[in-house]
């Protein structure tokens, strides 16, 4: 009965691993088929990617110059007619997904439901609310599509290498608008690994103190392999730029170590990191509210702790 | 041009809620309300652009029952023109209140409609992206910076890759992200003023807005709780402990 759509996300020719992701929250409907949709101008190398994930049917291409940038404008109305047919659209709840699914989801008349946590039934999910204070289950209509961004922290990504789903071309006539335009995409560049699909992380926050002391940080997690994060505070107050906030407002990550370091732990915070496997706080105040969530808790001086961490790393 | 701004009143952000015994809601009652903040966001942007001669006039919506006026007050005392209150009774689902403000739209003719980027109660971050679309116009969500120069708005957006800028012809819908600028306080001169400006009260039944609920919320939980952790003497005990757990 169920018929599931997963739109991809993608980014300089790669798939993004978000997509993995939600894939994996298609599976949990128990549906007949999942299919991917790639819009790009050029998606061959991305769709061959997609194609390998365990659990996918078909991966549906559709290839046009102006799908060369992710736009919610243009993209959407070939979403929403590449969703006849389909029980269900799902898109990852990144910055991508959120632009796009509540645009597919009123073209087709519909709720959305955001950032799907678990999965109850072909039309019931859990979500969180009152950032992550309270989980509430939802009801869709069961008459009509179901459009959900999936909450990429809940879910790990679907595996991929044993796939050999089919590829096809998608021919989808809609006319698409003109009135927005892509101008630029200024990334900070990083060697580092990913922040929302890292093993480990490690954050500063206010308590780093500067742009300068928060070399500290990188360089800390460049010994162990892993990402960097900050919090809001750390952000604001120009230590690092803001893709690296880790927070409701910000990335909500659940890497299997996550290391906070000078943040205090606001609920905001708190958020964007409570699926993590294990939580390590450092701070100098031993009342901050992140020991409350902390695994593991030291108390002290991160300028003093951080040489003796890497010292007892060897 | 004329610049139309959601502004949801939501539970304080610095209240910790709590989610009722029986799983029928939230705690509401006596709990400390205020204008979601992405929403005080969307309005400081309008009067800087106001200010900036870009718009003439400034208008907030709210949509919720009839004490919702004193929150609609704070928005003009902030420095909104007027406020448009649609009452209702009944929580408002995001494909709903973008309805609601296509209605308000075709009246008003903006050239610019802001609003946050989420509520901080539903988190739904839907209610821009349904109301752009509804409304067939081009939408900019997670604003960081807004420039509005020859009918046209070029806007950089906070993206999880970094900073996107696009352009985006007028009329358009913006969503507002953290960063974008930073809200003025209210003074007290300001509250005495703002009792004279306008409200136009519409009853939501009069707009003509299908009211039914699309998603049905059958229960509330509280989230899991982490088990309560270990404090370590020293760096080299942390080390240990996370050698020992496979994860150093």
């Amino acid at each position: 009965m169920s018929k599931i759509l997963v739109i991809a996300e993608h980014l300089g020719g790669k798939l993004n691993s978000s997509t993995a992701r939600a894939v994996s929250a298609a599976a949990a409907i128990k549906g007949d088929a999942i299919d991917v949709l790639v819009l790009s101008d050029a998606p061959d190398a991305i769709a061959a990617e997609a194609a390998k994930i365990e659990g996918v049917s078909r991966v549906l291409t559709v290839a046009k110059p102006e799908n060369a940038h992710p736009l919610a404008a243009v993209l959407a109305p070939q979403i929403a007619k590449a969703a006849d047919g389909y029980s269900h659209v799902f898109a990852p709840s990144t910055t991508f997904g959120k632009d796009i699914a509540p645009r597919v989801a009123a073209l087709l008349g519909v709720a959305q439901v955001s950032d799907v946590m678990s999965v109850e039934a072909a039309h019931t999910f859990n979500r969180p609310i009152y950032a992550g204070n309270a989980i509430i289950t939802v009801e869709a209509d069961a008459n009509h599509t179901v459009v959900a961004t999936i909450r990429t922290a809940s879910w790990s990504a679907a595996a991929s290498g044993a796939n050999t789903a089919p590829v096809e071309a998608l021919t989808i006539d809609v006319p698409l608008p003109t009135h927005t335009r892509f101008v630029e995409l200024n990334q900070g560049s990083s060697d580092r690994p990913d922040l929302q699909s890292a093993a480990k992380v490690v954050s500063g926050g206010r308590g780093v103190g500067s742009k300068e002391n928060f070399d500290i940080i990188y360089k800390f997690a460049d010994k162990i392999g892993a990402a960097v994060g900050a919090s809001r505070a750390a952000v604001d107050a120009g230590y690092c730029p803001n893709e690296m906030q880790v927070g409701q407002t910000g990335k909500i990550i659940a890497p299997e170590l996550y290391m906070a370091i000078g943040i205090s732990g606001a609920i905001q915070h708190l958020t964007g990191i409570k699926d993590a496997g294990t939580i390590v706080a450092i701070n100098k105040d031993g009342e901050a509210p992140i020991f409350e969530v902390a695994d593991f808790g030291l108390v002290g001086d991160l300028f003093k702790i951080i040489p003796e961490l890497e010292a007892a790393l060897g | 041009m004329k610049i139309l701004v959601g502004y949801k009143r939501v539970v304080d952000y610095n209240v910790r809620i709590q989610v009722k015994p029986d799983g029928s809601g939230v705690v509401t009652d006596g709990v400390k309300l205020s204008a979601n903040p992405f929403d005080d966001i969307a309005l400081e942007e309008a009067l800087r652009l106001r200010e900036k001669g870009v718009a003439e006039e400034v208008i907030v919506v709210g949509i919720g029952p009839a004490n919702l006026t004193a929150h609609l007050r704070n928005g003009l005392a902030m420095g909104a023109n007027r406020a448009i209150h649609v009452t209702t009774e009944d929580a408002v689902q995001p494909l709903t209140a973008a309805r609601v403000f296509l209605k308000l739209i075709e009246k008003e003719q903006p050239g610019l409609v802001i609003l946050g980027k989420q509520a901080i109660d539903d988190d739904a971050n839907q209610t821009g992206q349904m109301l752009a679309a509804l409304w067939d116009r081009p939408q900019a969500t997670f604003a960081g910076k807004v420039e509005i120069a020859d009918g046209k708005a070029t806007v950089t957006r906070e993206v999880d890759a970094g900073l996107e800028v696009i352009e985006a012809d007028l009329p358009a819908v913006i969503t507002t992200d953290l960063r974008l600028n930073e809200p003025r306080f209210i003074k007290l001169p300001d509250i005495m003023k703002a009792k004279s400006k306008p409200i136009d009260v519409i009853e939501f039944g009069s707009l003509g807005v299908e009211a039914h609920d699309h998603l049905k919320t059958t229960h509330y939980a509280a989230p899991a709780k982490r088990s309560k952790g270990v404090m370590v003497k020293d760096a080299a005990e942390l080390v240990a402990a996370l050698k020992q757990k496979g994860l150093l």
